[in-house]
């Protein structure tokens, strides 16, 4: 790896700070090369790559089936749509119908999913603001939705539950109620989140004003999701290119209308409340029915090639998928949401200080092994 | 009855007649009773120091719905025990760069400031070791002495992180302390006095007589003031762990860490008695009839309940902005300590 730090130019009063690979708020492994005059920030350089485990190389030695499980280790915090992309990208290049139980079954898990994924990200950014408190409340939430995906596809974190051509498993009896439950208290407990935090002075002015991200700038990086829907730019793929059936149900895109981190917050708190209405709309309307279409043992899909895109948490997941006709994968290249949001770190704390860098960081929930692949 | 004060004075009796058998002369025997008793406050101290931490860890835990430390003694009573054993037998190691001298020194420097202001601290009916008549002013000047140990850590330790951490608890420190020492104006010009047993006399067993009533906004800016002075959230920036990892003391380890760590809770500590002292009638019970109830046991309860509040106060906010936080020294709390003061004048002047 070059040494990113030799073409720095320095002046008399900058110096250069490594933040990170190992720093307790650079989610992960992320090397972020500093240039400071006292606190603030000069220039940044994100340096990546500290956890790359060449997942698409990966992918050219396992057949379709068999690489499953590997998608979800892209984001370990949303594994269900990693799974659900490559599901669709496959069954897109074979071109098979999914019975619609399975579609309903996908989108029930990839909200779930979702919430999930926003209750890190809710905890994770009030610990990096240096509140230690809503964390532990974000995440006694979260065991419950791992214990209803536990319930269905017997694994916590990551779930390998859905097949080509459907899921692994249909829903146990109790999973209803238990769900239901769920979303009755979860939404209590947004409130309880919003109470501690939405308009608290102190992550006011943390977060108000701070990192603001303009639209044309977030669309030249790649960056989408909820770090470009607080911009206000309406782009949801649910919304605008519905896949697994998501056009059956009524749920809103919610926007921001500066693009600060405050916005990005506010997005995904009410995010998670759409869900729960997408979660309980996929409950009460689960059609009976096949969990999985009639896919053969030797699955050999036509050569040629496609592109899966959906809405994960984080923002644009997709496949770009090459097949030869074997029954292994030609070429495979994953386009993750956070590679696209990291870019912007560099435009968004220019000018700040290294407090700010960690709360605009924070809100643009980038999960590293997403970006690394 | 349980007043410590018959204890003390029994053995002051006992040292002084065999010294006195002994035929030594009077300036030893004086020496032994000041050591014997700053022994007992060091022994006091570091007991309540372990205290603390236990105290901390569980109070945060049942803010975060979880039990906190189970496992060691009844409801983990020994875990600071074990975990101030387990750090004794570290490593103590010294960067290679750094200021060895400094490195040495600073943790030390804290450590005994926070123990040098107990010597002015009554904590109980008779129970001042020292009663200097400038009390309060030899708390604030000694307490000042803890930006020059983390000062001195963040510039040795010749880290980056530490350094900013140095930097911004100068700051921060520079710039609490004006609010902080005209909080505490407004009692000593209602007291007319400095001393700390002064204090506690003056306001007596009647809780509608103590200084938190007409001095409630110095009350509420002292102890804003004094949370900044501890560094802990939402004022923690010095050590904020999210942003400098641990600020000034990332180079420390072992020992020398828990230094840090211990002088920390004993600040705090420091914080609370001395707020029960100027503002909630110091070892006073609130009503002459709850007298049976020993003093030193309403200086605990009382310290104790702020040193609670500041825990609160660690557990439920977000941590500030330095820039934030130097302009709310200067524009909000500086301002209102002023009106405070002006009041004050004017209450004394009228009644």
């Amino acid at each position: 790896m070059t040494d990113v730090t030799k073409n720095i130019q320095l002046s008399e009063e900058e110096f250069l700070l490594n933040m990170g690979p190992q720093h307790p708020s650079t989610h992960g492994v992320l090397r972020l090369v500093l240039k400071l005059r006292g606190e603030f920030i000069e220039d940044l350089t994100p340096h990546v790559g500290y956890l790359h485990r060449s997942i698409e190389k990966i992918a050219e030695n396992r057949t379709y089936a068999q690489f499953m499980p590997f998608t979800d280790r892209i984001d370990y915090c949303a594994s269900m749509p990693c799974n659900l992309a490559w599901a669709l990208a496959v069954e897109k290049l074979a071109g098979i119908e999914v019975p619609p139980r399975a579609q309903y079954l996908r989108v029930l898990m990839t909200e779930l999913n979702r919430i999930a994924s926003h209750l890190i990200y809710l905890g994770v950014m009030s610990l990096d603001l240096g509140a230690f408190t809503p964390f532990l409340y974000t995440f006694r939430e979260r065991e419950w939705i791992l214990d209803l995906f536990e319930m269905t596809c017997g694994q916590r974190l990551t779930y390998n539950y859905m097949r080509i051509g459907g899921v692994s498993r249909d829903l146990p009896p109790e999973f209803y109620q238990s769900c239901k439950n769920f979303t009755k208290v979860f939404l209590k407990k947004v409130d309880e989140y919003e109470a501690l935090f939405t308009y608290n002075p102190i992550f006011l002015t943390r977060t108000k004003d701070i990192g603001i991200l303009p639209i044309a700038v977030g669309l030249e990086y790649g960056a989408s999701g909820p770090t470009i829907r607080g911009s206000g730019h309406n782009w949801d793929l649910r919304k605008v290119e519905p896949y697994s059936s998501y056009e059956k149900f009524d749920f809103n895109v919610p926007l921001g209308t500066k693009g600060d981190v405050w916005d990005r917050y506010m997005v995904r708190v009410q995010e998670m409340r759409e869900s729960c209405k997408i979660i309980n709309q996929a409950l009460d309307g689960l059609p009976e029915g096949e969990i999985k279409a009639k896919v053969p043992g030797v699955f050999k899909p036509p050569a040629g090639e496609v592109i899966s895109r959906i809405e994960a948490p984080r923002g644009e997941m997709g496949y770009y998928l090459v097949s030869d006709g074997s029954t292994k994968p030609y070429r495979v290249k994953i386009r993750t949401a956070s590679y696209g949001n990291l870019q912007v770190l560099r435009y968004l704390s220019r000018g700040w200080k290294i407090a700010d860098l960690v709360a605009i960081f924070g809100s643009l929930d980038v999960v590293l092994p997403e970006v690394d692949r | 009855m349980l007043e410590l004060t018959g204890i003390i004075q029994w053995v002051g009796g006992i040292v002084t007649s065999i010294s006195n058998s002994l035929g030594l002369p009077q300036i030893i025997i004086d020496i032994i009773l000041i050591l014997l008793i700053a022994v007992a406050i060091f022994a006091f101290l570091m007991l309540m120091a372990l205290y603390l931490i236990w105290m901390e860890r569980k109070v945060s835990g049942h803010i975060q719905d979880r039990l906190g430390p189970m496992m060691t003694g009844w409801h983990g009573w020994a875990q600071t025990i074990a975990d101030a054993l387990k750090l004794l037998q570290k490593e103590d190691i010294i960067v290679a760069n750094a200021d060895r001298k400094v490195h040495y020194w600073a943790p030390i420097v804290v450590f005994t400031a926070c123990f040098a202001v107990y010597a002015v601290i009554p904590f109980g009916k008779g129970m001042l070791a020292a009663d200097v008549n400038i009390g309060i002013l030899y708390i604030l000047s000694i307490t000042t002495f803890t930006t020059l140990s983390l000062l001195m850590a963040g510039w040795a330790s010749n880290n980056k992180y530490a350094l900013l951490g140095g930097m911004r608890s100068a700051s921060q420190i520079i710039s609490y302390e004006v609010p902080l020492t005209l909080s505490i104006l407004g009692v000593v010009m209602m007291a007319g006095t400095l001393s700390m047993g002064k204090f506690v006399e003056l306001q007596g067993p009647y809780i509608w007589k103590w200084y938190v009533w007409p001095q409630f906004i110095g009350f509420c800016i002292y102890l804003i003031a004094s949370t900044a002075e501890l560094n802990r959230t939402p004022f923690d920036l010095p050590e904020a762990e999210q942003e400098l990892v641990a600020g000034f003391n990332i180079e420390y380890s072992g020992m020398k860490f828990a230094m840090f760590f211990l002088a920390e809770f004993l600040n705090m500590f420091t914080v609370g008695a001395v707020t029960t002292t100027l503002f909630l009638g110091g070892w006073n019970p609130p009503l002459p009839a709850l007298a049976f109830i020993p003093s030193w046991v309403w200086f605990l309860g009382k310290s104790l309940f702020i040193v609670f509040v500041i825990m609160w106060f660690k557990w439920t906010y977000p941590r500030l902005r330095v820039d934030h936080l130097l302009s709310f020294a200067w524009k909000v709390l500086l301002p209102i300590s002023f009106i405070n003061i002006i009041l004050t004048a004017i209450g004394i002047t009228i009644f």
